[in-house]
């Protein structure tokens, strides 16, 4: 049942940070990758993920009394969940006051995702703006990010495409065919530490920003920027090497690491491992830059 | 900023207002030897030229534009005609914490000996209170309305370009010129008008007089002082005053200092509301700065200087204290000048020059108070300078606000004026449109739209008080339907409504037959060709305001009655309405329900939106068209100024889950942290009003300085205004945020719910961070606010 439907974990409009100008983000939920940095831990699982806001609970304990599977419980301070019984029925998010029960994650059809996305046309129109699909890894869900890739493009939306890239090229190609830009990640240049950090190796990866710069596709580059991970200067200039050797290349955004998400973690009761010592020192930033920028990259720093 | 404009700041930012009955006794004096000699007009006349003869004058060390309506800067005269100020009124004024005013004990005992015995029962504020009805006033004590008029004349004034054109003898040569052609036997009216005129010409001479004095004084300082540089400023001073506004200008210098004399000439003569502006200021100057730069008389740096002078001018006069209710709703030392910048030509042009880009500098270093500047974008308006704007924009000063020039237009064209007057028009006050140079357009005062919607409930009685303030449209148990609960309410806001307007009319006939603004009705279009004063129907135009409050408050409370009560059922009005009286004490489960489950305005959610949208068709209905006392009609407004604080004390709690006697909605802002999905969502929400059936909305918004910080966040900013406008938005400002609202957004998360923050390569809800990476956000903000 679950595949019928596209899943998504969120729709965020007025987005500033994915893409030119005023854009709307769907999130697609659920990636191949596990990146113990990734800052939309939201979008990991696949499924549908319930959680509990306890700073909002106001102690009324309705859902405890409506829970038909008897997986709520209140110890007298807080609500807690026995997941083994929960048979994500959402009845306490619907129930619940003060919306301290979240369901993280929703399936929903094209069309109304698509006239989500269109609330926002003015600014697209106004802006050149328009709809970035990122997740999640959104070619997970491949044929639903063409259906609403195509429907974009009947209706005149800029499309960009948020993707760690790791997916069968063919795929990836068509895909490309309906997308007007890709921002695309790039974590680590050597395979097994692809592989170490972020559970898949990066071969795939790599050919297929190679395949999609020689088809001309404009693509953004995000490198996500952790000390000790990926900040050493050689990295960086083999990174530098292989980039500069492609085209179609419109930038590199240089994202700085940092531990921020680690609340969002401890709310879907996934492992915490932000820490503050992957942070790079602003030296460090800078030397990425140089060293990126002296292989003929434009960098941009996103703070 | 040179040293001179840092002293000249200096002294008018760091100087505490203060009172002086100097312009009180004056005009005690005045009128204790001249009441009952002249008519209205010609006694207003001669007490303004009396004022202007008498009253102490002052120009200061470093001044190079002269002129200030008290003895000295930041030091503020009051207007017993209008509002005689008590003695405990002036105690509370110089003792309480806060926009207290310094009183000094000999100022309080000239209002007890001699400006107290005169004056009492004598104010327009003791005769218009004495006569309106007990109706009226329950619901004024109810906080239903305000009203405007009982303490301060009508005003919102703005000039066109006129005074740059035509000096006081040329409008003296016009008035004469009329008075000599009135027709005794075929107008009835002629002797009226002969007074009128004649007023008229008293006030020139007036205005004349003052500046005279003012060349005498720096006359008197140049020959005293030993600074050479400082001699020949203050003779090129009294050459000016010598010459305007007598006549009109001819050089950059001279027309500053003939608008700043008019400023204070139309603030001395009353005390209008919101002061007086300059209207299209960069407009007005423009060809004064093109003809003497191709000459090289004046430089870019010059021509900075003295606008920074006219800047540091209006900010030295605090608007005169205010006392009771308006005290309570505009509580602010601010006097709203506007000066607006950019817009449109008469002909429909870019408006935008030198001077624009000037005066955003200008505001940008000098950031005082006052004078507030907006930016008049339409759509030929060119981007670089809406992108100038939000420069200055992002500093967080709150100014300069965003209009567009294009709604702006519209709105005038629909209640029927010249496209050129319409696009010579502008905002003035807050956000309100009128044709600058020949338009009264009166504010009247506000209305508590949620208050209209909480005595529908309890059948049109006041539940904090029991007392009867409207009709009697039923038990709120009893309605069947959300329709025959709107209905009940559209009866109580026809009502309301109706009963001010009533009283408006009274006090708009006060106004105009006992306190006529002879002066002012020189400066608008056509007061001297009718021979009408201003508060007569005297200008071209002539509109009254009724400005609407809380359409955020009221949408969403109604939005909440209609799901929950009438919809869904889950809770029964009559366990509803005993939440709401109790204040939801014991009823948070419920107070959360409707504050969490309810379709709220500002999210783009159409069940929301189509109810907002019906309650303006509401409003325009009841108010649109009504006829004031001129001729012409009441417009709408969505304008709460700082009134929604002071309306939200005086109304309980509210269908939508606000608690009793906290802020309503401010202007058409969607209710506090109920806008849950971004700004653009509250701008397609804010588009499905019809705006330009108003006089104006206003639509505040928060930003904190990161989501402003690149070129490409500006361009963003520059994107959203243009969409907005483009969905024919009225106005829109944005409130760059600082470290005291992040801390309240910590302790009060529900009303901050839309608060974004950049976190770190993105943006999030702050009330979504947890508590250390709040507190880091915080420590950031600082840093740059720095």
């Amino acid at each position: 049942m679950l595949n019928e439907l596209p899943t998504f974990f969120d729709i965020k409009r007025y987005a500033l940070h994915d893409g030119p100008q005023i854009r709307t983000t769907v999130f697609f939920k659920g990636c191949p990758l596990r990146c113990f940095w990734c800052h939309n831990p939201e979008g990991i699982g696949c499924g549908l993920e319930m959680v509990i806001v306890q700073e909002r609970c106001i102690g009324c304990r309705e859902c405890v009394h409506g829970c038909p599977e008897q997986a709520l419980s209140w110890d007298g301070a807080a609500i807690s969940r026995d997941d083994e019984r929960c048979s994500l029925c959402l009845n306490c998010v619907e129930i619940c006051p003060s919306l301290a029960h979240e369901a993280v994650g929703y399936q929903a059809t094209i069309e109304e995702i698509v006239s989500e996305i269109t609330k926002d046309q003015p600014f697209f129109d106004q802006s050149g703006g328009g709809v970035t699909f990122s997740g999640g890894e959104p070619l997970a869900q491949a044929e639903h990010l063409l259906m609403l890739l195509k429907r974009c493009g009947e209706l005149e939306i800029h499309r960009c495409v948020d993707t760690s890239g790791y997916a069968e090229t063919p795929i990836l190609l068509e895909v490309a065919a309906h997308t007007d830009l890709f921002l695309f990640d790039l974590k680590h240049m050597d395979g097994g530490l692809h592989k170490k950090h972020t559970g898949v190796g990066n071969e795939q990866i790599l050919h297929n920003l190679e395949v999609l710069s020689k088809n001309g596709v404009s693509v953004r580059i995000r490198f996500p920027l952790l000390a000790s991970i990926n900040d050493s200067a050689a990295h960086v200039e083999a990174m530098g090497r292989f980039l500069s050797g492609l085209g179609s290349i419109e930038h590199v955004d240089l994202l700085v690491y940092h531990d921020l998400a680690g609340a969002k973690y401890r709310k879907l009761k996934r492992p915490d491992l932000t820490d503050r010592a992957y942070s790079v020192t602003a030296e460090i930033v800078d030397r990425t830059r140089r060293l990126l920028e002296a292989h003929g990259l434009t960098v941009h720093l996103e703070k | 900023m040179n040293s001179r404009i840092e002293r000249l700041r200096k002294l008018s930012f760091e100087t505490r207002p203060s009172i002086s009955a100097e312009r009180a006794l004056l005009e005690t004096e005045f009128y204790q030897q001249h009441y009952g000699k002249h008519s209205i007009p010609v006694l207003r006349a001669l007490c303004f030229k009396y004022l202007c003869q008498h009253k102490t004058i002052y120009i200061g060390e470093d001044e190079l534009i002269v002129g200030e309506r008290g003895p000295a800067p930041k030091v503020v005269p009051t207007f017993p005609e209008l509002t005689c100020h008590t003695v405990e009124d002036l105690r509370i004024l110089n003792d309480r914490p806060m926009t207290g005013y310094r009183v000094a004990e000999a100022d309080i005992a000239a209002y007890r000996d001699k400006v107290i015995p005169y004056w009492r029962g004598r104010s327009m504020r003791e005769r218009i209170f004495s006569e309106v009805p007990d109706e009226w006033k329950a619901a004024y004590e109810a906080g239903l309305f305000t009203e405007f008029m009982e303490q301060r004349a009508p005003g919102h004034t703005a000039l066109d370009g006129t005074i740059y054109q035509q000096g006081m003898v040329d409008f003296q040569r016009r008035i004469e010129q009329r008075s000599a052609a009135l027709d005794y036997l075929d107008d009835s009216a002629a002797s009226d008008k002969y007074e009128q005129l004649k007023a008229m010409g008293i006030a020139c001479e007036a205005a004349i007089i003052f500046s005279e004095r003012h060349a005498d004084l720096a006359e008197s300082m140049a020959a005293e002082t030993h600074n050479p540089a400082r001699q020949e400023e203050l003779l090129e001073i009294a050459r000016i005053c010598r010459k305007v506004p007598a006549h009109k200008p001819d050089t950059y210098h001279e027309a500053l200092q003939m608008y700043w004399f008019v400023h204070l000439g139309t603030i001395t003569e009353l005390n209008g509301w919101d002061a007086m502006t300059p209207g299209h200021l960069d407009q007005h100057l423009q060809p004064f700065y093109d003809k003497e730069t191709a000459a090289g008389t004046l430089d870019r740096k010059r021509a900075k200087e003295l606008l920074c002078c006219l800047w540091i001018k209006v900010n030295n006069h605090t608007a005169p204290p205010k006392v009771g209710v308006t005290a309570k709703e505009s509580g602010t030392y601010n006097d709203f000048t506007q000066i607006n910048l950019g817009g449109l030509k008469s002909d429909g042009s870019d408006g935008s020059n030198d001077i624009s880009y000037l005066a955003l500098e200008v505001a940008d270093e000098l950031h005082l108070l006052q004078p507030q500047p907006s930016v008049h974008i339409s759509r030929v308006t060119p981007e670089r300078f809406l992108k100038a704007a939000g420069r200055v924009i992002r500093k967080g000063y709150g100014y300069p606000s965003v209009f567009n020039s294009d709604a702006v237009v519209m709105e005038q064209i629909r209640v029927g004026k010249s496209i050129e007057d319409a696009r010579q028009g502008g905002t003035s006050g807050c956000i309100e449109t009128g044709a600058f140079g020949k338009e009264a357009y009166i504010l009247t005062g506000y209305l508590n739209v949620p208050k209209i919607l909480e005595i529908t409930l309890h059948n049109g009685r006041d539940p904090l008080t029991g007392t009867r303030v409207g009709l009697e449209t039923g038990k709120a148990e009893e309605f069947a339907s959300f329709a025959e609960l709107y209905q009940a309410f559209e009866a109580q806001l026809n009502h309301i409504v109706d009963l001010k307007i009533r009283v408006n009319n009274y006090i708009e006939r006060m106004y105009a037959k006992y306190s006529p603004a002879p002066f002012l009705s020189v400066l608008i279009s056509d007061c001297i060709d009718k021979g009408r004063d201003y508060y007569d129907g005297g200008p071209r135009y002539n509109t009254n305001y009724i400005q609407c409050c809380g359409i955020g408050t009221v949408t969403d409370s109604l939005a909440a009655l209609n799901t929950h009560v009438f919809e869904g059922r889950t809770v029964s009005m009559k366990t509803l309405l005993q939440a709401l009286q109790e204040n939801f004490d014991g009823a948070e489960k419920l107070r959360q329900t409707l504050w969490n489950k309810t379709p709220f305005f500002g999210n783009d959610d159409e069940r929301a939106d189509g109810i907002m949208r019906r309650v303006y068709d509401s409003l325009f209905t009841a108010i649109d068209g009504k006829a004031n006392t001129k001729g012409t009609v009441y417009h709408l407004n969505m304008l709460s100024t700082t009134c929604h604080v002071y309306f939200g004390k005086m109304l309980g709690a509210t269908p939508n889950g606000r608690f009793a006697h906290l802020p309503m909605s401010d202007g058409t802002s969607p209710s506090q942290g109920c806008d849950r999905k971004g700004p653009t969502a509250v701008i397609k929400s804010l588009s499905k009003m019809d705006q330009i059936k108003s006089g104006g909305t206003l639509l505040n918004q928060r930003f904190l300085p990161s989501v402003l910080a690149s070129e490409q966040d500006l361009d963003k900013l520059c994107s959203l205004v243009r969409t907005y406008f483009s969905l024919g938005g009225h106005h829109v400002q944005f409130n760059v945020v600082d470290t005291n609202t992040l801390k309240l957004a910590q302790q009060h998360p529900d009303d901050y719910r839309n608060l974004l923050v950049r976190v770190a390569g993105y943006s999030d809800y702050f009330v979504d961070l947890d508590k250390d990476h709040q507190e880091e956000i915080i420590s950031r903000t600082e840093q740059e606010l720095g």
